[in-house]
């Protein structure tokens, strides 16, 4: 159907032409009033820029955001475009294809956005509220250490060293949020504490 | 990396050996084509696979996977049989003419000390002669056949172009002119830089590939100068920062390290950590170890750690092991020992060895969460995904919670990049649907354990519910708070011992540098090396000036560099023993007299005089290792050693299986294959389309480079009959994937020893959740087997069979 | 306000003439396949800045994806194992493909529909949708095969070298991504002198054929590439050796004055053009039929008004 619609649109507009002729003979064809929008508006003309730095490998690219709105308390912010950041001395502007995609990421469909909870056994994440979630991941924390905690080794030495319970950091979180799980990881004397810097 | 990306550009020669880095790094690549544009520099690309990288390189040499070793090993033969080394810097500044003790061998491809049984060394034969003042002895002529310089030379005599042929299969006559090349930038006024990344590390002896290259590096003089170094170009956007901040095992923030059983008390501790310097006059920086370690337990534990306790020492946990590592925590999570698990954005499902295994020990865990923007792979490993994950959901008895986090989008903080920068950044937007930031959700989890413990008491409360948490919000800590805590700051006023008037450190202020800690605890430090990135005159990661005076790439004053802001490390040995540089259009610092100035910040005392301070003041010898002394697990020089699973024997000692003292567990080493039922090289390796298991979840790189595929020769593909573009089944010991096959020119059979090797290359980004087609990752297959030093999984050399299949659907 | 006559050179299907003014400064990208690694952050580039959606295909046994230009990929990087037999080397040889803005454009002079197909006075070849009609004569009347006709919307698709960014003095996404910088864009006079020093750099590194591609025979294009053997392009996943303008696309030329002057001789010269040039676009008689019943629907129409 679109097929048929857009041939005959084609026949439409080649009829016009012909109905125009004697304008053609002038000079314009008819064109000049549908060239008026020849080009595309150019989409970032009035967002708003953040500065940032790709999340990816550790050359660490600069890069730029291009927000909906102005900052004005009504309006929401939305990335609707990244692109390089010419003054950043590594990468002058450019990007890497993965760089150059990163609006796909933030708005990835994939893209975690309410807490999940799997039971024993079950076949399905079903969500929950917040509150759930963190009182029974601190619950279920507070149980094992308080019954796996090794205060003294077999030499009586003091060790205050909880093993039954692992932390593996990331590798593309913020220093300030590295040193903030450093801290909460290492009070409750955890040692199975890794990141990702071998793999 | 000891340089930056922008200082490529200062160099004459690039080796990519262990990397690729026109495809993992970009834009930081570009630093190497200007290199190429502006210099005439050069480019010689090593790699079992003509890569990217090489499609741009002027000599591309092919290599086995895992016998880069004897490459360089053969690469420091060459460079001292044609007098091809920088006498002068090598002489001064590295320990070529110190003695070591009687009793150091190496024979049989083993070093003195071995202890088959622990598969582990007594390293108490790898030290230094000392004199009576406790000062290592010296024979500056290089004569001495028990200097470092002679037991070198023995050591690499082995390793001749025809042996490095035999081994590694990469043909002599190429061989040979790499050699040439590299051996060239021994003259002052050449330099080459090294770029490697995961290629050198994941191997059972990762850490001495790239030993091997820094002492290449020293020998040609190229260590603490423009356009040289050892650049380690680092895989994720803040592994640098992770690694810095010591979220390991055995680190505490700024390479501190956590207490072993043994360190019974602080002062125990410290006694191993005093770092006496080896030579009369040295400085040795890590004299000042207890001023770091006492602030750190300042910003820890604030008030709570006084003289009396010694500063809360004992609240950090001992360890009784090593290190509790990645492979180390899934081992004993397969047996059992693991109740919890937290995965803070990190994949382990398809990032660690032997899915299979993991699969195994994540199902026996109590609970697991899992923080991510993304959902992952390992949120999921209970779900029935067909031969994508084929388990029972029934039969897995794991508690499994998914908590949505911010992206760096939306929210603001520094990162560390490869050359050390912290780059502060800003958010564009909230985080989708209830979506949080890290921060609040360790808070979150922080405050609630700190209520539970107040309330109910428990197992030593202590150190939760003294944890020093001064944030304005203490539900919500801001980026600001923890970014001046890792700087630093006075605890309680210092006025000066000799006029108590004057005021040193004012309390409640921010410190400048690291130079003013104070082991009394009146300065609190996060991380001591991050001193300078936040101090009074504001955010010194948020400065964004592009002036570069000099045009020498360093960009002082584009955010912070860590230590001091200094952008090129060891820059001291860019100048001569006089202090003048060795190449003048490659001044860096230079000694005018009474103080060191230039583009950079000296790594040195600024009024050190140049022949009285040796340049590497973070060792006690004040000079760089060609001879690692004991400080490294499995040798104080590299020695060739065959990956734990190979095509070939190691020619050079054929009783030894992979290095000999890397960890394996019993059930590891008996999943290992042999070449008889799995005859090919496999590696595996990133593409420049994808970055990790992420960009799997982005459309675009998606679109790019859709569905999982493994590489051959066109010479397998004829041999086995498997078609372009068709599937093929591959499998190891431990598992089987099925992917298309891409039949290519750019991977060619090697002979080595004699035998034909064919490469197997595959590619890991596919997983089962994401916009991209479903597929596999190479960890289906890989060995659980790391690093002797490290612990880094083997992932670049192992042994696979190929063959053609119908694809997983039919097979 | 829009565009005005002064910032065209040519417009389709009309007999229009650029009014006497100073020509804008043409423009040029040059893409220099030696420093090019293959990474496709351009096609990235170009995806997400014209806001494009392309489907998540399969691997075909290659690097290059999607497979071909599409009405939503308008650029591409084509890889070729080439062994040399010179220096027995092996060279991969990755071009990136997409529409060249010739000076002389084939699309342009093949397309019937007035104003669907423009040149403004900096060089850019630009489609301008709305008066696009689908019948696919550029496709044909262009020497490097490179607009796609969409299957949506049935109209025709190719690189526009970001006009849009270009008209605010922003370089194309694809020229601004480029990690290794081997995609620059300026003026075309700036990107013929670039190319000097990037050949003279290949020449001291033993290409002694690297050179510039310029094709004449479509009047020079606003897209150039440096090669490091500009004496095969065809070794560049079939890079076109001496490109021109096909005979019959000179000819239709021609026809589209009298089509505008006579309205049925255009369906005559649809058919006889069609049959020539469109072998790939099959046109049923059915639709020939009815494109001659519509000519006369809308003559008549025409001649009630």
């Amino acid at each position: 159907m679109l097929h048929e619609l857009s041939r005959r649109q084609f026949l439409k507009a080649a009829g016009a032409g012909v109905a125009g002729s004697a304008v053609a003979a002038l000079g314009f064809g008819g064109a000049e009033e549908a060239l008026a929008q020849a080009v595309r508006p150019f989409k970032l003309a009035r967002t708003t820029e953040t500065r940032n730095t790709c999340p990816y490998c550790s050359v660490a690219c600069g890069v730029i955001m291009y927000s909906l709105g102005d900052n004005s308390k009504n309006a929401h912010p939305a990335v609707i475009h990244i692109e390089g950041d010419p003054d950043h001395p590594t990468n002058r502007g450019t990007l890497c294809p993965k760089g150059s995609a990163l609006l796909d990421f933030v708005h990835s469909e994939t893209r975690t956005k309410v807490p999940q909870y799997r039971g024993p056994g079950e076949k399905a994440f079903r969500q929950i509220s917040w509150n759930e979630a963190l009182d029974r991941i601190a619950r279920l924390m507070k149980d094992d250490r308080d019954k796996n905690f090794i205060a003294k080794n077999q030499d009586g030495v003091t060790v205050n060293r909880w093993l039954t319970t692992g932390f593996l950091a990331a590798s593309a979180t913020t220093n300030e949020t590295a040193f903030l799980t450093y801290k909460v990881v290492r009070s409750l004397g955890v040692l199975a504490f890794d990141n990702q810097a071998r793999v | 990396m000891t340089n930056s990306w922008t200082d490529i550009k200062n160099t004459d020669l690039i080796i990519v050996m262990g990397g690729n880095a026109a495809e993992a790094h970009p834009c930081g690549f570009k630093w190497v084509t200007e290199a190429k544009a502006q210099r005439g520099a050069k480019l010689i690309v090593v790699d079992p696979r003509f890569t990217r990288t090489a499609s741009v390189a002027d000599f591309y040499a092919p290599i086995r996977q895992g016998t880069d070793i004897a490459f360089l090993l053969g690469v420091i033969r060459y460079c001292i049989e044609n007098d091809k080394i920088q006498h002068d810097y090598v002489r001064a500044f590295t320990n070529a003419p110190y003695l070591v003790k009687e009793g150091f061998s190496y024979q049989d491809g083993l070093f003195s000390g071995y202890d088959e049984a622990k598969r582990d060394y007594d390293r108490t034969s790898w030290e230094y002669e000392l004199g009576p003042e406790g000062y290592v002895q010296v024979d500056e002529t290089l004569q001495h056949p028990r200097s470092v310089y002679q037991l070198l030379k023995k050591h690499v005599a082995a390793y001749t172009p025809e042996m490095v042929e035999r081994i590694c299969g990469t043909p002599k006559d190429k061989y040979l002119a790499i050699c040439k090349m590299i051996a060239e930038c021994s003259a002052r006024d050449r330099t080459m830089t090294s770029m490697y990344a995961l290629g050198w590390t994941q191997h059972s002896k990762g850490s001495q590939n790239i030993r091997t290259m820094a002492m290449v590096q020293l020998l040609l003089g190229n260590i603490g100068v423009r356009g040289g170094g050892m650049n380690a170009l680092r895989g994720h956007s803040n592994i640098q920062g992770l690694t810095d901040i010591g979220l390991m095992s055995d680190l505490i923030p700024g390479y501190l390290t956590i207490p072993k059983d043994k360190e019974v008390d602080f002062e125990t501790y410290m006694s191993t950590r005093g770092f006496k310097p080896l030579r009369p006059n040295q400085m040795s920086y890590w004299q000042n170890y207890r001023k770091f370690m006492v602030s750190f337990l300042k910003s820890m534990w604030g008030p709570a750690a006084t003289a009396e306790n010694q500063f809360a020492y004992q609240w950090l946990p001992k360890l009784d092991v090593a290190g509790y590592d990645l492979l180390r925590i899934m081992d004993l999570m397969n047996q059992g020992k693991v109740n919890g698990y937290f995965c803070q954005g990190f994949n382990p499902l398809l990032s660690a060895p032997n899915r299979g295994k993991i699969t195994a020990s994540l199902s026996k865990l109590k609970f697991l969460v899992v923080m991510d923007p993304l959902q992952t792979e390992t949120a999921r490993f209970w779900k029935d995904e067909g031969v994508h994950n084929d388990v029972k959901p029934e039969s897995i008895q794991t508690e499994v919670f998914e908590l949505p986090t911010s992206c760096f989008a939306e929210d603001e903080g520094s990162l560390v990049n490869s050359g050390r920068w912290l780059q502060w950044h800003w958010a564009g937007q909230e985080p989708p649907g209830e979506a949080k930031a890290d921060t609040w959700i360790m808070a979150q989890l922080h405050m609630r354990l700190r209520e539970l413990y107040r309330k109910e008491g428990g197992a030593f409360p202590d150190p939760i519910v003294n944890l020093h948490w001064p944030y304005r919000d203490p539900l919500d800590p801001q980026p600001d708070e923890m970014a001046k805590e890792m700087n630093g700051y006075v605890v309680s006023t210092v006025t000066d011992p000799a006029d108590p008037s004057k005021v040193l450190l004012e309390k409640g202020k921010q410190i400048d540098t690291f130079g003013q800690l104070r082991d009394d605890g009146s300065t609190a430090c996060g991380c001591w090396i991050y001193s300078g990135s936040w101090t009074e005159r504001g955010n010194m990661m948020a400065r964004r000036d592009t002036s570069d005076p000099g045009n020498t790439g360093a960009y002082s004053n584009w955010a912070f560099s860590w230590p001091a802001n200094r952008r090129i490390l060891y820059n001291r040995a860019s100048a001569d023993l006089d202090g003048k540089a060795w190449d003048p259009k490659r001044k860096l610092i230079e000694w005018n007299g009474t103080a060191w100035t230039g583009y950079d910040v000296p790594d040195i005392a600024v009024n050190a005089k140049p022949r009285d301070v040796g340049p590497f003041i973070m060792n006690p010898e004040g000079s760089a290792r060609l001879f690692s002394r004991g400080l490294m697990r499995d040798g104080p020089f590299p020695a060739h050693y065959e990956p734990f699973e190979s095509p070939v024997a190691n020619v050079m000692a054929p009783k030894i299986r992979g290095n000999p003292a890397a960890r394996i567990f019993p059930a590891d080493l008996a999943a290992l294959g042999t070449s008889d039922k799995f005859p090919y090289a496999a590696t595996s390796y990133r593409l420049t389309e994808h970055f990790h298991y992420w960009t799997k979840h982005v459309w675009v790189n998606a679109v790019l480079q859709p569905e999982f595929f493994v590489e051959i020769s066109e010479q397998l593909a004829a041999e086995k009959n498997i078609q372009k573009g068709g599937w093929v089944k591959v499998s190891s010991n431990r598992g089987t994937v099925y992917a298309k096959a891409v039949v290519t020119k750019r991977i060619k059979p090697l002979i080595c020893d004699g035998k034909t090797v064919h490469v197997v290359g595959i590619p890991l980004h596919w997983g089962f959740t994401g916009a991209a087609r479903k597929g596999f990752g190479p960890n289906s297959l890989t060995p659980f087997v790391g690093d002797a030093n490290t612990d880094t999984p083997e992932f670049k050399a192992f042994l696979v069979n190929v063959e053609p299949s119908n694809g997983p659907a039919t097979s | 306000m829009g565009l005005q006559s002064q910032d065209f050179a040519r417009i389709s299907a009309t007999n229009f003439r650029p009014p006497d003014v100073r020509h804008d400064f043409e423009v040029a990208k040059l893409i220099d396949v030696s420093k090019c690694i293959g990474c496709k952050a351009c096609q990235a580039a170009c995806l997400e800045w014209n806001n494009l959606r392309e489907e998540v295909g399969i691997n075909r046994g290659v690097y290059d994806n999607p497979h071909d230009l599409t009405p939503n990929s308008w650029t591409l990087m084509r890889f070729t194992e080439w062994e040399n037999p010179e220096s027995g080397n092996l060279e991969w040889l990755i071009r990136k493909d997409g529409c060249m803005h010739c000076a002389d454009p084939g699309c342009l002079k093949a397309c019937p529909s007035p104003g669907a197909i423009v040149q403004y006075n900096n060089g850019i070849v630009d489609f301008v949708s709305e008066n696009c009609i689908g019948c696919g004569y550029c496709v044909k009347g262009c020497p490097f095969n490179i607009p796609r006709i969409s299957q949506a919307d049935h109209k025709a698709y190719k690189c526009t070298l970001c006009s849009d960014r270009v008209s605010v003095g922003q370089a194309p996404a694809c020229a601004k991504a480029c990690p290794t910088g081997a995609i620059v864009f300026g003026t075309k006079q700036a990107m013929l002198d670039h190319a000097q020093g990037r050949i003279t750099d290949l020449k001291s590194r033993g290409f002694k054929n690297a050179g510039i591609y310029d094709p004449p025979g479509v009047g020079g294009t606003h897209v150039m590439y440096v090669l490091h053997h500009a004496d095969q392009p065809q070794l560049y996943a079939n890079l076109p050796n001496n490109p021109k303008i096909s005979q019959v696309v000179e000819l239709w030329k021609g026809l589209t004055k009298y089509a505008g002057m006579a309205a049925i001789g255009f369906a005559a010269a649809f058919a006889f053009v069609h049959g020539i040039v469109a072998r790939r676009n099959d046109v049923s008689r059915a639709e020939d039929r009815e494109a001659e019943h519509l000519i006369d629907e809308e003559a008549a129409r025409g001649r009630q008004a």
